[in-house]
């Protein structure tokens, strides 16, 4: 009786031995996350480099775990951060407080934050957990100019991209 | 009181005046009929068509005047087939409005569609999101989708500065003409309008500087929508991330109720900062408005050359050292000078502030001195307005008197409240020796030559009271004439009656006597001590009155006081800085202040206050209401509030004074002072429900200005209305004399006090160093328009730039206060003239 269980057990760890192991050797290792994963933000720019995100504080109005601070300030056509008249001079992610939601990222009338693959996060200090807008921001795309820019007047003169079809 | 009428509004039943509008009517049920272009405090228009309702009203038989009943009894009621905009529909007996229906939510509906054709919908860049009127009410009844495609809609300009205060965005504006209204019916400034039509229409603004009017930041508050917006808070926050705090405005003695906006911000190394400042409704005070000068004016507090640490003068240089060691050092020297000491404070403090420093000072037996360039506080204790008194309830058959005095530059909203009280139908009578803006209200404008006011009040209570001013010699030439007769009549038939007297002309001494004048008339002609009558005294600083109040007076003659001190405590004022020449070499000199004045720098040790921002405090306004104000955000470290540091100083002399909280100080002046006998902080917080009621969830009806939750304050009772006798004996008339060209200082609203100065936005307001004369004496005097000349009087001159201005009398030449030209009182000057462009 207690034999067969024994053999039982080592059958099935010598099963084992043969089959693909489940275990991934993280960190030389790393899993790709899902489709919808949802890990650190970023602040997306424009093909031209100007940042999506115009500080209007959407996001911290919508984060349930009051994670974000943005500060705003006004655009000119001499330094020019954002499209229309407002960009963030301040934007921080708590990421210490922040629950991973995603609400910010519904919330923004610009697409400029998104949760990204990014699951990576610890610190030594509490500090550190306060990612910055320098963190946050994409780098600028090729063929893009870093902000702020110089930018001739009268046409970035939108904040949010215009509506093509109102029914969208 | 006239008949009420009665209408049904939702099924619920409101009894109102007749001639109130359905919007109104409903408000006082609690119901909220939405608006745009309706303003309770303005006419309404019918513009926006938002307010739409269903009204039905009783059918009469017109052949016997009778209603018509159905069946079962009840009234007929004849609906109108279509909506009616409930702001211009007076209400009617047995009117049934219906605000709810499917119609009315309809109506709404398509209005608002309208409303968005064109509009920007940049909600999330708009300083306006999330307090806009049209934001909440296109959620409530607005359609979630829109009809129109982005090209059908208009493009305007959307950063139109209409001046450097105010910004334009046209695209949100949403034609509803509140400001264009606002300009011109409430403040008389119409310099902005409508251009264009339908839906190319614009505002603009037609003055040069644009939109130039002292009450300009008032419009952003009762914009519906995010269009107009002030300079300094733009993009600054969002407004539910906004604190609020509860202030006073400091700038003058109306004491405007304040609302404070604040955050936490990231540019000040994350500490506390002001965002904005609103208006909070006090319909008797300042109502739901308040002046550019106190909405733009507060930028000094923020100033990085704040003072943050005690500085003691070693080795001929100011150096920075602990408060022990200031404090005793301090003490020390005061306990030595003792009866020698001089302190020297003024009306910019608190009245906590003035008591603790009174008590330190007499504790001491030293000398205190208030330094003002007007007297009267303690006739105003007297005869000042009454307790129950409001500005408002003046109107038909009362007479408001303005005398030496320019309302619309020294205190604004006095003088709007004086303005809309002549509309109310009150006589208004100006007395000054030149034209000001408050004329073309006056019923009796009154001219004098400078130096004659008190003649003048003396004329005027002889013409009522012959027994009084007997035979005086220097009257004779004013009571004979037409238009002053025509005054001592109004004055007698006065309902009530309330004078307004200022220091134009006068220096302390002689605005002593018009004050002790002014309470003659008001006791002559039978109005002191009644509610809605009394004195108010236009006082440069917002708290003379309570320095008056906690015993502080003017000295009869400043730098001899100055002279004979050894030891001088100087807080609040810069009697250096108003006048270079003036010899400020005690032994040991102390300046109490906010940053290093002129005066500082001469001090031997300089301690550091905190601004009324960050500190708690009450302020007596010129109509002898004591307020309080909140602290808005934590005080700098490094600085303490006056009266903890006088309280300081006291205990390292031995004495105790209260310094935990300055509501303890009021608990002490209560104890101590009769008329403040009532006066506690729990008292100054309360409120009461002040109509129209704004400042709730409905924006749309009021604006976006504070509704009072933080107090009230309270009205003094004047010693007349507590029925001690009136002790004020008729004093010497004197009359005019002297030759020579007459230098007057004048108050200008944006002047270069050291509260203003700071504020950079501002700056293109500040007046200069100039000299107003009118063209004629100019040409007399041998000087033309931008020449620089040097103004003599006595021993002190100064360099200013002439300017000509028609309003100056023959003889005189206007300088402003406060600018830094050394005349302060009224004085023969002598012009040379040292560039010419
Ligand atoms: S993901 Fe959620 S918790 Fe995190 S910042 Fe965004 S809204 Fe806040
Ligand atoms: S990230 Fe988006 S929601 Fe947040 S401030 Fe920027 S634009 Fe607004
Ligand atoms: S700017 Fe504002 S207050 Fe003036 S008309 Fe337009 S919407 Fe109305
Ligand atoms: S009227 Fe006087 S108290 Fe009122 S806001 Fe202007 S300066 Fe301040
Ligand atoms: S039409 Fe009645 S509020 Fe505009």
């Amino acid at each position: 009786m207690m034999l067969d269980d024994l053999a039982r057990g080592l059958a099935t760890t010598l099963k084992m031995m043969f089959e693909k192991p489940v275990t991934i050797q993280y960190p030389e290792e790393k899993r790709r996350v899902r489709t919808r994963f949802k890990g650190r933000h970023h602040l997306q720019r424009y093909e031209n480099g100007l940042e999506k995100c115009i500080g209007c504080s959407l996001c911290a109005a919508a984060c349930p775990a009051d994670a974000i601070f943005v500060e705003a300030a006004e655009n000119t056509d001499e330094e020019r951060y954002s499209p229309g008249e407002r960009y963030a001079r301040v934007y921080e992610i708590n990421m210490l407080r922040c629950i991973f939601c995603g609400y910010c990222q519904d919330a923004c009338p610009t697409e400029a934050i998104v949760l990204g693959d990014n699951y990576e996060l610890s610190f030594t200090d509490r500090r550190q957990a306060i990612y910055t807008k320098e963190m946050l921001l994409d780098p600028v795309p090729p063929g893009g100019q870093p902000t702020p820019q110089r930018t001739p007047s009268g046409v970035y003169t939108r904040s949010v991209p215009v509506m093509k079809d109102p029914s969208d | 009181m006239a008949k009420l009428v009665t209408l049904t509004i939702d099924g619920i039943t409101v009894q109102v005046p007749p001639g109130t509008n359905v919007v109104d009517a409903a408000k006082k049920a609690g119901i909220d009929i939405p608006v745009f272009c309706y303003h309770p405090k303005m006419e309404p228009v019918g513009m926006c068509r938002m307010c739409l309702v269903e009204i039905g009203r009783p059918v009469v038989d017109r052949a016997t005047g009778e209603l018509v009943r159905a069946d079962d009894g009840s009234v007929k009621i004849q609906f109108s087939p279509k909506l009616e905009t409930a702001c211009t529909t007076p209400v009617s007996e047995g009117m049934v409005v219906i605000n709810t229906s499917q119609k009315v939510k309809d109506g709404r509906e398509d209005i608002l569609e309208f409303l968005l054709t064109s509009h920007p919908l940049d909600c999330p860049v708009c300083d306006k999101g999330g307090e806009c009127p049209l934001q909440n009410l296109t959620m409530e009844f607005g359609s979630g989708q829109s009809r129109y495609i982005y090209d059908e809609k208009m493009h305007s300009a959307k950063h139109v500065p209409l001046g450097d205060l105010i910004y334009l965005d046209r695209e949100r504006c949403i034609q509803c003409a509140r400001c264009v209204r606002f300009q011109d019916q409430i403040v008389d400034d119409p310099v902005i309008g409508f251009y264009n039509r339908g839906r190319a229409l614009e505002i603009v603004t037609y003055s040069e500087p644009g939109f130039d009017s002292i009450f300009s930041g008032n419009t952003t508050d009762i914009c519906p929508v995010g269009a107009l917006t002030t300079a300094d808070f733009r993009f600054g926050a969002r407004p539910w991330e906004l604190n609020a705090a509860a202030s006073i405005c400091t700038q003058c003695p109306v004491g405007c109720n304040l609302t404070i906006n604040v955050r936490r911000e990231a540019i000040s190394q994350g500490r506390m900062a002001i965002k904005r400042i609103m208006p909070r409704q006090n319909e008797w005070v300042n109502e739901i408005w308040i002046c550019d000068k106190g909405r733009f004016g507060y930028h000094y507090v923020e100033s990085e050359e704040r003072l943050d640490q005690p500085l003691v003068r070693k080795d001929g240089k100011l150096t920075p050292v602990s408060w022990d060691e200031a404090i005793n050092l301090v003490s020390m020297r005061f306990k030595q000078a003792g009866s020698n000491l001089l302190t020297l404070v003024s009306g910019r403090l608190s009245n906590e502030d003035l008591y603790n420093i009174r008590k330190l000072t007499d504790s001491l037996n030293g000398k205190s001195a208030l330094y003002t360039q007007m007297g009267g506080g303690d006739v105003v204790a007297q005869v000042g307005m009454s307790t129950g008194s409001n500005l408002a309830n003046l109107g038909k058959g009362d007479v408001i008197l303005v005398i030496a005095t320019d309302l619309h530059q020294e205190a604004p909203i006095w003088w709007l409240r004086v303005k809309q009280a002549t509309e109310r139908g009150a006589q208004l009578i100006v007395a000054n020796a030149r034209s000001t803006r408050l004329d073309r209200y006056a019923k009796y404008p009154i001219r004098y030559a400078y130096g004659e006011q008190n003649n003048l009040i003396a004329a005027l209570v002889q013409l009522i009271d012959p027994q009084k001013f007997v035979d005086a010699k220097a009257i004779k030439h004013l009571s004979e004439q037409s238009i002053i007769k025509d005054t001592a009549e109004a004055l007698k038939a006065a309902q009530n009656l309330v004078i307004f007297f200022g220091n134009e002309g006068s220096g302390v001494a002689d605005s002593q006597v018009l004050a002790q004048t002014c309470a003659i008339l008001l006791a002559t002609t039978n109005h002191a001590g009644k509610p809605n009558n009394g004195l108010i005294p236009v006082w440069q600083r917002a708290n003379d009155q309570g320095a008056w109040d906690m015993g502080w007076r003017p000295p009869t003659d400043l730098s001899t006081s100055i002279k004979e001190a050894n030891a001088l405590y100087i807080v609040a004022c810069d009697p250096a800085g108003d006048d270079p020449r003036l010899s400020l070499t005690p032994d040991f000199l102390v300046v109490q202040d906010l940053y290093l004045t002129p005066t500082a720098k001469l001090a031997d040790v300089v301690l550091p206050a905190l601004p009324f921002t960050e500190r708690e405090g009450s302020l007596t306004s010129g109509e002898r209401r004591v307020q309080r104000y909140y602290p808005a955000i934590p005080g700098r470290t490094g600085a303490l509030a006056d009266f903890a540091i006088a309280a300081q100083i006291a205990k390292a002399c031995g004495i105790t004074l209260e310094e935990r909280s300055a509501a303890k100080v009021m608990d002490a002046i209560a104890r101590e002072n009769a008329d403040y006998a009532a006066i506690s902080y729990t008292e100054l917080a309360n409120v009461e429900e002040q109509w129209p009621i704004i400042g709730r969830a409905d924006l749309y009806y009021g604006g976006t200005s504070y509704e009072n939750k933080q107090g009230l304050g309270m009205q003094l009772q004047n010693a007349v209305q507590k029925g001690e006798p009136f002790q004020i004996s008729l004093p010497e008339l004197v009359e005019q004399s002297g030759e020579g060209l007459l230098a007057v200082p004048i108050t200008r609203l944006y002047d270069r006090g050291n509260t203003l100065i700071p504020s950079q936005l501002l700056r293109t307001h500040l007046v200069s160093t100039v000299m107003w004369i009118n063209a004629k004496e100019a040409k007399q005097q041998g000087v033309e328009e931008h020449d620089v000349v040097q103004i003599e009087c006595g021993e002190t001159s100064a360099l200013v730039t002439v300017e000509l201005e028609d309003a100056v009398p023959d003889g005189v030449v206007l300088v402003p206060r406060s600018v830094g030209i050394p005349i302060s009182e009224p004085c023969r000057v002598r012009l040379h003239i040292t560039e010419r462009v």
